[in-house]
């Protein structure tokens, strides 16, 4: 159901951009309007949201501990997943960010023989959720020979990397593929792992849908229809010096692609997809287990009503007395 | 109600598919032995909490005050302001599913709603409703729904199904944690009544008497006598400590329920002979007499109003610095929580053993240390004996508390500690312990009695990998650092792998401890016949 909700509307927003430029030579609001608006959209909201995280205060220190503590002196802390300073902290993030080391963790747990419970390797998900955010990176940062002139040196390596299967011309980038095939296996891991199907939501299809259309209509453009390169980065440029143009000759598909492109920054400030900026938020990841080292404060920390001492004794005085337990009034 | 009477091989066939219909269209069905009674109206008045009233969780109608709906928007609203965690965990999870088949529950009863992502979205949902623009436009669309009376009943009953274990984090690409989440349902449930009565029980107990179990002052010393006689027996030697003594060096606070339930007293008189023959200036107290703190599972304040009682009584006696008992969610809010709430304890020193000299740096703010830490560095610089064949009897292994281990990190310490006592130890399968450990199945308040199925369920996953080690290896003893383990885990194991009793770290330590002027032993701290040594006489 919801996978079809989401199809739906990635085909609705692709006709919309066909038959905007197609029928109704929108070229202008689709080559420059959406995108300017796409992307003021997009730096508002994502700060926005950051800003709204980092305006509520942590009032504990809650850290997830994942490894032995910092206690005695001759007994080895794990300082990466339980770490007793900032360094160790920014460790810890990094393998988070970097290498989704909690992912890495992950497990399959099975009922075998009816009642013995087995924990087996699972390895796929974080396989191809590294897979795919890290190529989806390198194909940003590809894209930014659009908005360099001349296309500097590193960029270049970045390509020959990228390119070193040397197939075909123009030569076959490996991470369009390998973009393509894990946001692949993303979507199908949620039609056919029923845990995974039961707990999908539309919001959980649509960026995927959404990805694999973006990667497939630059594919396209890139390996078959061979776009008007040199056009596209007129526009790109135009867009850039704040004097946009629309220069003739760059194919529909093209406008497509920005249009799709433009939805997923729209719509990321007001999605999961916000887990991008949250992943460095969140509590249990980024604090120190040093808090009976040093105080921790919780700004919203208030009085509360207690059950004083003296209110313990005046219920209890004979009776302690009578145990023969000191009382502070006789 | 029912007795429940299922036996262990049909509750362990778990059938692990998700029902046909959606989640949000199957309507919360609230099964007998699977959720606890209601808190009695009068423990709710002791301590202050609203709504007190005659309610049965399996009736119809909940009585719900006329503007609950407001109470709950505005009870959101006001702890979305208060914890980021709470905040940045509504909006990011990705539903990956990374974390759902490693709670305890969900393992346990293939219940979709214990998947810690579904516990987390049965109130992320309604947060969508009425607190995202995306929510409040797309509706359905964007997995947001109403609040309704179900709706409110399905968070209680799966709040109340989830032991704040933090399983779920550890495995979670953003360290989402249900624990935190299930604390702020639990929040929200309590400013409407709707507490249970295991949990309000306790902390009307724990505020007005100073422990969870209602012991009054002279029922602690005379349940201690027992201990105490029980000590001379086996060891000849007579313990005399003191309480509430001001000018006292340490002041030490444990579980109360190591006071009064088996196997737990044992381990009181594990430390009650440590102590002795440490010479230790230490002193209990009966008014902080609770190192546990069940005002954890119902709000942020009750829990600080009942913790404030262990500074107020070091401030009180005097006393230098505090040793805490065995316990884990004791530790989890001394650790994380004790000196944000109550602190700074600038009155009191930075912990020394007075044994061995060494400082306790790690607890240099919150000035209170663990008793594994402690007896590990007494062990280290060798200032105990111990005769190690008093535990040969015994083929142990170490279920890691949740709160120890993903709250603090206290792993290594038990483990020395339990290696110098005993001679036959066996690890439970690697992804069962440590910071992956599995949840007793009772914690967060529900070892109860009436939710025995739930338990049962919960308890399974720890229960079977103790059954791993009970075939492999013939280990009949398990160790835990918690008060509710030591009573949770008796009863899971009784169900699910009888043959394995559970004790606490210093029960093994008081059977090991060469003391001076001990005579021979011949029974154990249970009063069981030791092996070989009657033989010996
Ligand atoms: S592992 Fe984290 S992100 Fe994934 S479903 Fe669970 S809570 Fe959400
Ligand atoms: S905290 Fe523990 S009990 Fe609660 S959802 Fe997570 S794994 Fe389950």
């Amino acid at each position: 159901m919801g996978s079809i909700v989401s199809l739906i509307a990635v085909i609705v927003l692709i006709l919309i951009a066909y038959t905007g430029v197609k029928a109704a030579n929108l070229h202008f609001l689709f080559g420059v309007v959406i995108p300017y608006a796409a992307v003021t959209v997009f730096l508002t909201g994502f700060i926005y949201r950051i800003l709204k995280w980092a305006s509520v205060p942590v009032p504990f220190r809650i850290p997830t501990t994942c490894g032995q503590q910092k206690s005695l002196p001759w007994i080895k802390q794990n300082k990466i997943e339980n770490p007793s300073s900032p360094f160790w902290v920014v460790v810890r993030m990094a393998l988070e960010v970097l290498v989704f080391r909690s992912l890495f963790r992950n497990l399959k747990t099975q009922l075998t023989d009816g009642s013995r419970l087995v924990y087996g390797e699972a390895k796929w998900l974080w396989l191809a959720g590294l897979a795919f955010h890290w190529s989806l990176l390198i194909v940003l940062i590809r894209h930014s020979r659009f908005i360099f002139d001349p296309v500097p040196s590193f960029l270049h390596i970045l390509e020959q990397f990228d390119g070193f299967l040397q197939i075909g011309v123009p030569v076959l980038f490996v991470t369009g593929v390998v973009l393509l095939v894990s946001v692949t296996y993303l979507l199908i891991r949620r039609f056919f792992i029923p845990i995974v199907r039961y707990i999908s939501l539309p919001a959980d299809y649509f960026p995927l849908f959404l990805i694999i259309a973006i990667a497939i209509t630059g594919i396209e453009m890139r390996y078959f229809t061979k776009t008007h390169i040199v056009g596209v980065k007129e526009l790109v440029m135009g867009l850039l010096t704040f004097n946009p143009k629309t220069p003739e000759g760059i194919g529909w598909i093209f406008y497509v692609h920005i249009f799709l492109v433009s939805a997923l920054f729209i719509y990321f400030p007001f999605s999961k997809l916000m887990h991008m900026g949250g992943v460095f938020m969140s509590p249990t990841r980024n604090m120190v287990n040093n808090s009976r080292v040093k105080r921790h404060v919780n700004p919203w920390n208030y009085p509360v009503d207690v059950h004083t001492y003296e209110d313990y004794e005046n219920d209890f005085r004979e009776k302690m007395k009578s145990a023969g337990i000191p009382v502070e009034k006789e | 109600m029912a007795k429940f009477t299922a036996k262990p091989n049909e509750l362990s066939k778990i059938d692990y598919t998700p029902p046909k219909t959606h989640w949000l269209e199957t309507p919360v069905e609230i099964r007998e032995h699977m959720f606890c009674h209601a808190a009695k109206p009068k423990d709710l008045e002791t301590v202050g909490f609203p709504y007190g009233r005659e309610w049965r969780p399996n009736d119809e109608d909940w009585k719900l005050p006329e503007n609950w709906k407001t109470i709950i928007f505005e009870g959101m609203r006001s702890l979305l302001k208060k914890y980021r965690s709470f905040q940045v965990f509504m909006d990011i999870c990705v539903r990956c599913g990374a974390c759902a088949d490693k709670c305890h529950f969900f393992l346990g009863s293939g219940d979709p709603k214990n998947m810690p992502v579904l516990r987390a979205e049965l109130l992320r949902s309604v947060y969508r409703g009425n607190f995202t623009l995306a929510g409040k436009i797309l509706k359905k669309l964007a997995g947001a729904r109403k609040l309704t009376a179900n709706v409110l009943k399905e968070w209680w009953y799966y709040f109340y199904q989830c032991t704040e274990c933090r399983r779920c984090s550890v495995f979670c690409p953003y360290g989402i944690d249900q624990a935190e989440i299930t604390m702020m349902g639990r929040e929200l449930t309590n400013m409407l009544g709707l507490q249970i009565g295991w949990i309000a029980g306790p902390v009307a107990n724990c505020y007005m008497k100073g422990n969870h179990l209602g012991l009054e002052p002279h029922t602690i010393t005379s349940s201690m006598e027992f201990f105490l006689d029980d000590i001379e027996t086996i060891t000849g030697i007579k313990i005399e400590p003191t309480f509430n003594r001001k000018g006292a060096e340490i002041l030490f606070v444990t579980p109360s329920g190591d006071l009064f339930a088996n196997p737990g007293t044992y381990t009181a008189m594990g430390y009650l002979m440590l102590f002795h023959e440490l010479g230790l200036d230490y002193t209990w107290s009966t008014y902080a007499s609770e190192g546990g703190n069940f005002g954890f599972f119902t709000t942020n304040d009750m829990a600080k109003r009942l913790n404030s009682k262990i500074y107020a009584e070091a401030k009180r006696l005097g006393v230098k610095w505090i040793l805490g008992g065995e316990c884990g969610h004791m530790w989890r809010v001394v650790h994380q929580y004790m000196d944000t709430w109550n602190g700074p304890a600038d009155f009191l020193e930075e912990p020394v053993s007075p044994i061995t000299g060494t400082r306790f740096d790690n607890a240099r703010a919150t000035k209170m240390v663990h008793i594994a830490e402690f007896t590990a560095d007494l062990i280290k610089n060798s200032k105990l004996k111990f005769d190690l064949s008093r535990n040969d009897h015994l083929n142990v292994t170490f279920h890691d508390s949740c709160n120890t281990s993903r709250g603090m990190g206290l792993l290594e310490e038990p483990r020395y500690v339990l290696k110098s006592v005993c001679n036959n130890f066996y690890e439970m399968p690697e992804d069962t312990i440590r910071e992956k450990t599995f949840c007793c199945g009772s914690g967060a308040g529900l070892n109860a009695s009436e939710n025995m199925e739930l338990r049962m369920r919960g308890g399974f996953p720890r229960a079977n990998a103790a059954k791993y080690v009970h075939e492999k290896y013939g280990v009949n003893m398990c160790a835990a650092v918690c008060a509710i383990d030591r009573v949770a885990l008796s009863t899971s194991f009784e169900y699910w792998v009888p043959g394995v009793a559970v004790c606490g770290l210093h029960e093994l330590v008081g059977n090991a401890l060469v003391m001076t002027g001990e005579k021979e032993r011949t029974q154990d701290l249970r009063l069981e016949p030791l092996p070989g040594k009657e033989v010996a006489e």
